[in-house]
């Protein structure tokens, strides 16, 4: 498996050499690839056309915060979108990541492409708060009408911001204040794992010839 | 004089045919449907959110609750992805297990999606069939989890236990004689494996039951043909994945493109529909059922044969036995971090994908080596079908797009999430 996309990696990064020398990493039999935002939707026509690649489905498009991320593995700024494509004709996928602004995390939509790219771009809008220019319908899809915030951005509570209630005197339903504490039972750790690092010291020496190997702490 | 305009038209979010809570505002010109615009999130419950501060064992009890009638297929993609990023390996006995309990799920979800699509139609006989046999199957989940529908059953490493060695029996009471509950027994006497081989037995018989009903069906025909067609390329570009895109003629089913669990073990062959219509996508999923069935029986033939461990050798992750707990020091330090801290898993990041009834669901997990995961994406297949709706109903009549809801099989636990 690790074999195969070591070689479609080797494919991809020839097919792109004319965009942009991507950065590709193969962990656990997947491939990544880092492309700069401006190029974006300029790769994704390449990775669906070129007949050796041919990836005609977009199977998920999501954003990630980094904000809080405490692994070693170098960040280059706050969001990510990050897309998984896939090629039935040929059977195998491949993961694209792309690092956005901090302040105003902007990049082109790839509806223009996929066309199933459309509410994945809503979503991510919606939770995470990437805007996607050239978006034919960008609105928010899974919180509630009138919603504010991006939910899954690390700087938002898990209990939420507003609380709902319906108000007899009023009439109607009323938003105030969360009530309720933030309540962590369980807290969030990271524990060494010596067994883990050397697995992982073998894999990122047989995979990762470029040696990037990751420079710690994040942007 | 007065212009003509289309009429809009709010259908849910309180309809039975939206199959849940989905409102879709529709525009209309007579009866011919202009433009659908579907309203989601109203069963959104943040399972994303949710899952950033909870241990990874804590997580597979929402997996349940996403698509709450394919249940096991979820957990079993979640749990694929951990043990992707843990780089641990399953028990056989546990994978024959694990895909079992799989096609029972597909065969769960297959039969409440053929019911309820057969009732929004007009066909009121085959929901009553379909839920008959819902129930020995969900007997077969309680026996081996003790819920009904929302397991838990599945762990990274393995499954939580083996295949229970009796059934429950019905009690008689003052509404059953003990000559009823005798009746009702009489395939419970044996393991869960010999209930399930009872069932399997008859079950072929029920699926020529359903067809006697549908698939020759003037009405179910003049309903279903024709109706929502998709090509092989337009499902692609749509992001289609399971019943959907093989209705369109493309032989793709990750159990055999990328066979995870022991699918390249098992024989059975993938249906493909040729127009993509709504009755191929009936078709389609009526010859899994059969291909389902197949499985079961081999799976049973082996798993009666095999004994072995379920769950994986390695306590830092998986639970330990429970007697080790009681007996021995390591045990029980073991058992108490498990439930206490959980375990760390591997920085690192990871997508697995399985072919759940619906289509592809799929976990995209990134870890920074805490015992929480830093970011859960799941990748639900409801979600790219239901954002195709437009494009399907587009132009046709106002209760062809009940129709179109009902083939699109989707389930807003999931689209939602």
């Amino acid at each position: 498996m690790s074999q195969y996309y070591s070689e479609l990696s080797d494919k991809v990064s020839n097919a792109l050499a004319e965009i942009e020398t991507v950065n590709a990493v193969v962990a656990h039999g997947e491939l990544t690839i880092e492309v700069n935002k401006d190029n974006l939707v300029q790769i994704c026509q390449t990775l669906r056309d070129n007949q050796e690649l041919a990836f005609d489905t977009m199977i998920d498009l999501c954003g990630v915060d980094y904000s809080t991320y405490e692994g070693s593995k170098s960040c280059a700024s706050r969001y990510a979108s990050v897309y998984h494509l896939l090629s039935v004709k040929n059977n195998h996928r491949i993961r694209v990541r792309t690092w956005l602004d901090d302040d105003f995390p902007m990049v082109d939509s790839v509806v223009s492409v996929w066309s199933g790219a459309n509410w994945f771009e809503r979503e991510a809008f919606d939770l995470v708060g990437i805007l996607y220019s050239g978006h034919p319908d960008l609105r928010r899809i899974l919180t509630d009408y009138g919603f504010i915030g991006h939910p899954l951005r690390k700087d938002f509570p898990v209990v939420g911001q507003v609380e709902m209630r319906y108000d007899a005197n009023k009439q109607r339903v009323v938003y105030e204040p969360v009530s309720i504490e933030e309540r962590i039972n369980i807290p969030r750790i990271i524990r060494d794992d010596n067994r883990y690092a050397e697995r992982f010291a073998n894999l990122s020496s047989n995979n990762d010839p470029a040696g990037n190997e990751s420079q710690g702490g994040s942007a | 004089m007065s212009e003509i305009q289309n009429y809009t038209l709010n259908f849910g979010p309180q309809h039975p045919a939206a199959h849940g809570v989905l409102r879709l505002i529709l525009e209309l010109d007579g009866e011919v449907v202009q433009r659908a615009d579907p309203h989601v999130g109203l069963l959104h419950r943040g399972t994303e959110k949710l899952a950033e501060s909870r241990i990874y064992n804590q997580n597979i009890g929402y997996m349940d609750r996403l698509d709450y009638v394919s249940m096991l297929c979820n957990e079993h993609a979640y749990c694929m992805t951990i043990e992707k990023l843990l780089d641990i390996e399953v028990p056989e006995r546990a994978q024959y297990i694990r895909v079992m309990f799989d096609e029972i799920t597909r065969l769960l979800n297959h039969l409440m999606w053929l019911g309820t699509h057969g009732l929004d139609v007009g066909a009121m006989t085959i929901f009553l069939y379909c839920f008959r046999e819902r129930e020995d199957l969900l007997d077969a989940y309680e026996a081996v989890s003790g819920a009904r529908m929302h397991a838990s059953y599945y762990r990274p490493g393995g499954v939580y236990r083996d295949l229970p060695d009796s059934m429950p029996h019905y009690k008689a009471s003052q509404w059953h004689t003990q000559s009823e509950v005798d009746e009702q027994n009489k395939n419970r006497q044996g393991s869960l494996l010999d209930f399930l081989k009872d069932f399997t037995d008859r079950f072929e018989g029920y699926v020529d039951e359903y067809e006697t009903l549908l698939t020759d069906n003037r009405i179910w025909k003049q309903r279903l043909v024709d109706i929502g067609c998709v090509t092989a390329e337009q499902a692609k570009d749509l992001g289609f994945t399971g019943p959907m895109l093989r209705a369109s003629g493309v032989p793709w089913d990750l159990r055999k493109m990328e066979p995870y669990a022991v699918y390249d073990k098992v024989d059975f062959d993938i249906p493909v529909g040729t127009n993509g219509d709504c009755y191929d996508r009936y078709v389609v999923r009526v010859e899994e059922m059969r291909q389902s069935n197949r499985i079961i029986i081999q799976c049973i033939d082996w798993l009666q044969n095999n004994p072995g461990p379920v769950m994986h050798e390695d306590h830092k992750v998986t639970m330990p036995n429970r007697m080790d707990m009681k007996e021995d020091m390591e045990g029980l330090i073991h058992h108490f971090k498990h439930f206490s801290e959980g375990y760390s898993v591997p920085e690192g990041e990871a997508y697995c994908a399985v072919e759940q009834p619906k289509g592809e669901f799929g976990t995209y997990i990134v870890s920074d080596g805490a015992n929480k995961p830093y970011r859960l994406k799941i990748r639900a297949s409801g979600f790219a079908h239901m954002s195709a709706i437009n494009f399907l109903t587009e132009g046709h009549m106002l209760a062809d797009v009940v129709t179109v809801i009902g083939t699109l099989d989707i389930v807003f636990g999931e689209v939602d999430r």
